[in-house]
């Protein structure tokens, strides 16, 4: 057959790397995408550029040491991460938290869902080009991520829960603040769907893309907003309660399509939903401690270390001796805006994990990219990893 | 559902269908724990995820533990769980340092990333994967890093200055 230009581009299988270092793969994520003209056939998915080897850490580190490592898990909502860890931990010691210390968890990790959401749909609309959305997210997240400022001193890495409560109590300036997110939230997520849910392109760019049908998702791995947008109803908060979440009153949003657009719609739900929890939280928190009266993994606190000499040898000796988890194994998962992050730990007795694994949803759901896109344009590659809306510091660990 | 339903479950139909594969069962902070023989892998797999009770159609994960003090080495753990009963387990088979383990990614498509992992980390060849190759690390990567005996530092060479000495 003569080469011809026409006949090069329609039969030539082409392998084309997206990544590691492209805009729109939110962090490090390298497709090896073979195409056939402008026809996905095959998307490989090579992860690990972000690999630092936690899990190895882990094994080294006392149990307390380790929190600060989970917020650069996924370092778009920390909270969730510390959770999932020290849930683990405390299911290991076997002790109850405070109901304070349970409502204020509540709190932080809907927080920290609202700002994960905020800039996953954000980040999504620039990939798609609508650099406004972005910008608008920013901005929201900015309220939240003061709120957390004013909690515990950092805006990222927050290392605010630790185990056996939390590190700082929650304060009436941390209400106010709350209440007054969720008093400019509505309006603005409004805001957003005005200007992407009837949205023309945005709707081309995202209906009947990366389509997925419930029961190939979840035989793939895939959880969270992503699994629930193709109508498969399952939610940790709801079906396994954790913390108060079978007190507070909120809905489980669902999609139908179980594409693109169904995913956005359901995590713009979601953050509704979340608002309501903090809304039902802030009402019924009660006043008390709120870390449980346990000396050998609760430090003392820091004022008292200055001034009190039981107090300065006490927390000498939980810095540098840590605190002994009994024998046996564990696996707790929560619900994290991504999807199910679960935390296995194998103790051995003593003050170090023996063994800890963090079964991660971004890792999990990068699976299905292959799945979603074969078939599909080069273009929709970019929607469907923004509406998985993977975070590299959880998928590579 | 209440525990002693689950136990019923998730013990009781699970030992009487397979009573000589099962090692051993044990439930620790509520949850249920089979270690069973290697060769009933994936006749238990497909039984807990056909079985219309017990319906365990999610893979969460699967995990490599290396107990490098006891022989067999390895523990390979996985965790599966059931959308719709909402019921979870966990199985675990002992593998010896070389010895393969059958995959089950043919039976849930979910679980060829994770065995990777294990692969990756630990060396445990899975038997049967379609596509079997180390998923975080380079392929020319020396090693598996969370072997016990693996340094925290790595070792040394010419990106990794501060790393152990290889003897």
């Amino acid at each position: 057959m003569p080469d011809t230009k026409d006949n090069i581009i329609t039969t030539q299988e082409v392998t084309l790397h997206m990544g590691p270092q492209h805009p729109s793969t939110h962090g490090v994520l390298h497709l090896i995408l073979d195409l056939q003209g402008e026809r996905i056939i095959n998307a490989e998915a090579d992860i690990g550029y972000l690999h630092r080897g936690t899990e190895k850490l882990a094994e080294n580190l006392f149990y307390h040491q380790f929190v600060p490592y989970t917020d650069r898990l996924d370092y778009m909502c920390a909270m969730t991460n510390n959770l999932a860890y020290v849930q683990a931990v405390e299911k290991l010691l076997d002790i109850e938290i405070t109901e304070r210390a349970k409502y204020i968890r509540v709190i932080a990790s809907e927080l920290s869902r609202i700002a994960g959401h905020l800039l996953g749909v954000g980040a999504w609309a620039v990939d798609l080009g609508a650099m406004t959305i972005l910008l608008y997210a920013i901005r929201d997240r900015e309220i939240v991520l003061d709120i957390f400022e004013s909690l515990c001193g950092a805006r990222m890495t927050l290392s605010y829960l630790r185990v056996g409560g939390v590190r700082y109590d929650f304060t009436d300036k941390v209400k106010e603040a709350c209440n007054n997110l969720l008093e400019v939230l509505p309006k603005r997520l409004d805001e957003y769907e005005t200007i992407l849910t009837g949205n023309r392109i945005w709707i081309q760019r995202n209906k009947g893309v990366g389509v997925i049908s419930g029961e190939e998702a979840v035989a793939l791995g895939l959880s969270g907003p992503s699994l629930r947008a193709s109508g498969v109803k399952w939610d940790i908060r709801k079906d396994e309660p954790y913390l108060v979440y079978d007190r507070v009153d909120f809905d489980v949003p669902v999609g139908e399509n179980g594409d693109c657009f169904d995913r956005y719609l359901v995590r713009m739900a979601e953050m509704r939903q979340s608002m309501r929890i903090i809304k039902q939280c802030l009402r019924d928190m009660p006043e008390g401690p709120f870390n449980v009266d346990i000396p050998q993994i609760v430090p003392p606190k820091k004022p008292d270390v200055y001034s009190n000499m039981e107090a300065l040898i006490h927390h000498f000796k939980y810095v540098s001796t840590g605190f002994k988890v009994p024998k046996g194994e564990v696996y707790s998962a929560i619900e994290a805006p991504k999807g199910e992050l679960g935390v296995y730990i194998v103790s051995d007795g003593s003050e170090k994990p023996y063994r800890l694994k963090l079964r991660v949803p971004s890792f999990m759901n990068l699976q299905t990219v292959n799945h979603m896109s074969k078939g599909r344009y080069l273009a929709d590659i970019v929607a469907i990893v923004s509406s998985l809306d993977p975070v590299f510091g959880e998928c590579d660990k | 559902m209440t525990p002693v339903d689950r136990d019923e479950l998730l013990i009781k139909k699970i030992q009487s269908a397979f009573r000589h594969d099962i090692i051993e069962t044990t439930v620790f902070r509520g949850e249920v724990t089979h270690l069973i023989q290697m060769s009933a892998l994936r006749s238990i797999c497909t039984f807990l995820k056909t079985d219309p009770e017990i319906k365990m159609n999610f893979i969460s994960d699967v995990v490599g533990v290396d107990y490098n003090t006891e022989t067999p080495r390895f523990e390979v753990v996985y965790h599966f769980y059931s959308t719709s009963k909402k019921l979870r387990i966990r199985l675990k088979v002992k593998v010896n340092d070389g010895e393969t383990v059958p995959s089950i990614a043919g039976i849930w498509h979910g679980a060829d990333w994770p065995e990777r992992e294990v692969y990756d980390m630990f060396g445990i060849v899975f038997e049967g994967h379609p596509n079997l190759k180390r998923i975080y690390l380079p392929e020319d990567f020396e090693g598996f890093p969370l072997r016990k005996e693996y340094p925290v530092r790595g070792y040394k060479d010419r990106y990794n200055p501060y790393g152990v000495e290889k003897e």
